[in-house]
């Protein structure tokens, strides 16, 4: 029996023996598949780069660096395009998100990881992930019909007549604004910035807590003389992610912000932003030169975010290698 | 022990209190916004929804009537496509980077998800509108499901790699040292063990797939008829949402109330379930 079977296998021709194997073996094939997945999940990122690159070279020449500095954007008439309005515009609002959102995330993510009893921890971080999960659309909804009449446009009014001497509170008040994107943001971003933050304080050896309250520190001194100071790398890699998170958001922005191209100073003033520019003009783009001015903006973004991205990875590394335990974010 | 120090340390002890508990307050004015919203997309949506709403095409304003269905559909097939793209290259390039953590091509995946996962879901859709919209010169849901396929590709590699690093190193060694090739070492011993949490990779990831709507405005573009042409425009559950609420007509917000609940119970459904999922294997591997 195993004579007769071996005899036809040695007839096989070199090539079909090598087939044979790998076909049985299966290994090669496997690898193969595993590249390709690596390698498309490279060429994904290059190639966003590529593409807004090379879709942005009309606007690139016509307007040189000067696209970033200047005011005019005029798709109708002078054919003139500047972005300054739309990254100013994204900056103020992202600005606001941070103020706002960064001491609120930071006492949640104390209150998460130090004091809060085991029982309450995990019911209250998934409600904070639930926040995460809650569409960009869905917060613009409520932004638009709920938070800006109720609670955004009293406030408005109120910071107008006590402050409005200041540019930055000047009127009318309007409703849609600068201020009610930027506070509906913060709320966007809680989420993030509260579950890096958390685990960056989980993180931190617990000998440090212990060597703090055996000096005789109460837990608020442990906390802002020896915890805040350890995870501080982490914790402003917290923050810049969050920071990456608003500067990128669009439609629940492109809902409350008003989308007007004035330059005040007013955060009560509707404004713009880059995402919200690309997300109502870029279906209207009815000529090559304003398509590709769009996809600079689009490019702007981009690298904005890419940076910040970079950035803030690089902190929290740094901060895992000191803590020997893996924040991933 | 003087005057002095006891009153500093009543005043530390003061302060102690009141910080501690403004963090508490911190937290529920963090969570209030998640009840304040999901309270008023039930009130406001309820009244508009029922079997009706989930199975007629939408009509034009003032006519009364009219529901979503395009949208419904429209959304099964973009989010459909973009987890029928990502899962597959998703949970590979997880698995070599969980397998190969410390070689360059590993790093490299590894830095290209965190990159990836940090890039604005508008300039995704910027990136597929040039790929594929402008070559073919038409809207599609094809280009609205790859645009949701780049979104959930780095959510579906960093689970999978968490998951398949959390299976004991031991398991595969066994596996190969019985002479088993390391593809089926893969499929029949690592995968089955990791096979939960990469379920629930994709479950988190197409969650956050049928929220999108920026990029779906120039990919999908929306569709006010039944479509089930992979080649032509579709409208989507958060696209529709988006033109009902910017629209003047109350008859409209009332339907963009009615398609958030649609879509916020689909999301939050999806969330829980996978969540509850993964802390319940959590908690049998570790008991």
């Amino acid at each position: 029996m195993q004579q007769t079977r071996t005899i036809p296998r040695l007839s096989i021709k070199p090539r079909q023996k090598t087939m044979q194997r790998i076909l049985q073996h299966g290994d090669q094939p496997y690898r193969m598949l595993l590249l390709l997945s690596v390698f498309l999940t490279v060429a994904l990122i290059i190639g966003i780069g590529v593409e807004l690159w090379q879709n942005s070279g009309l606007a690139r020449q016509a307007f040189g660096l000067k696209f970033l500095i200047t005011t005019a954007w005029d798709p109708a008439l002078t054919e003139n395009f500047g972005a300054l309005p739309f990254i100013l515009g994204t900056l103020i609002t992202a600005l606001i998100a941070l103020l706002v959102a960064v001491p609120l995330a930071l006492g949640t993510a104390i209150f998460l990881a130090e004091l809060a009893p085991a029982w309450l921890r995990q019911p209250l971080g998934f409600l904070a992930e639930l926040l995460a999960a809650v569409p960009s659309v869905i917060y613009g909804l409520w932004g638009l019909f709920v938070f800006i009449p109720v609670l955004v446009r009293p406030f408005s009014i109120i910071l107008n007549k006590s402050l409005g001497f200041l540019p930055l509170f000047r009127g009318p008040v309007f409703g849609p604004s600068r201020l009610a994107a930027g506070l509906l943001l913060a709320i966007m971003v809680f989420p993030t910035i509260t579950a890096i933050s958390r685990d960056v304080l989980r993180a931190i050896p617990n000998s440090q807590r212990e060597a703090a309250l055996a000096l005789g520190a109460t837990r608020w001194e442990m906390i802002t003389q020896v915890l805040l100071p350890y995870g501080t790398s982490g914790l402003l890699g917290a923050t810049i992610l969050g920071l990456g998170r608003a500067l990128g958001e669009t439609i629940a922005v492109t809902m409350v912000i008003g989308n007007n191209l004035d330059l005040t100073a007013s955060l009560l003033h509707p404004g713009y932003t880059m995402a919200s520019l690309i997300a109502n003009e870029f279906t209207e783009a009815t000529f090559d030169l304003y398509l590709h001015s769009l996809v600079e903006v689009g490019l702007i973004l981009f690298a904005i975010t890419l940076i910040l991205n970079l950035f803030a990875r690089l902190l929290i590394w740094r901060l895992s290698l000191r803590t020997r335990t893996e924040v991933r974010v | 022990m003087n005057k002095y120090s006891t009153a500093r340390k009543n005043r530390r002890k003061t302060v102690n209190i009141v910080m501690l508990s403004l963090t508490a307050l911190a937290t529920i004015l963090v969570i209030s916004p998640l009840i304040w919203i999901l309270g008023y997309v039930i009130r406001e949506g309820m009244p508009a929804l029922n079997i009706k709403f989930l199975t007629q095409l939408p009509t034009p304003v003032g006519v009364t009537g009219g529901g979503i269905v395009n949208a419904l559909l429209g959304s099964l097939m973009t989010v459909g496509l973009g987890a029928l793209i990502a899962t597959p290259v998703g949970v590979l390039a997880g698995f070599y980077a969980a397998v190969h953590p410390d070689t360059t091509l590993g790093v490299l995946v590894r830095f290209s998800t965190d990159v990836i996962s940090g890039v604005p879901s508008i300039v995704m859709g910027i990136f597929a509108y040039s790929l594929i919209v402008l070559p073919q010169r038409h809207f599609s849901a094809f280009s609205g499901g790859a645009v949701l396929s780049f979104i959930m590709l780095p959510i579906i590699i960093r689970t999978t790699e968490e998951m398949i690093r959390l299976v004991p190193g031991s398991l595969r060694e066994g596996s190969l040292a019985l002479g088993a090739p390391e593809w089926k070492t893969s499929v029949s011993v690592v995968l089955p063990s990791a096979l939960n949490g990469v379920i629930t990779g994709v479950m988190l990831a197409i969650a956050r797939a049928a929220g999108e709507a920026a990029p779906m405005l120039f990919t999908a573009f929306g569709n006010p008829f039944l479509n089930g042409d992979f080649n032509q425009p579709v409208a989507t559950l958060p696209h529709t949402i988006f033109t009902y609420a910017i629209s003047p007509y109350p008859d409209w917000h009332a339907k963009a109330w009615a398609t958030a609940l649609v879509l916020i119970v689909l999301i939050l459904v999806l969330n829980i379930v996978a969540r509850l999922w993964s802390q319940l294997r959590a908690r049998r591997m570790a008991g």
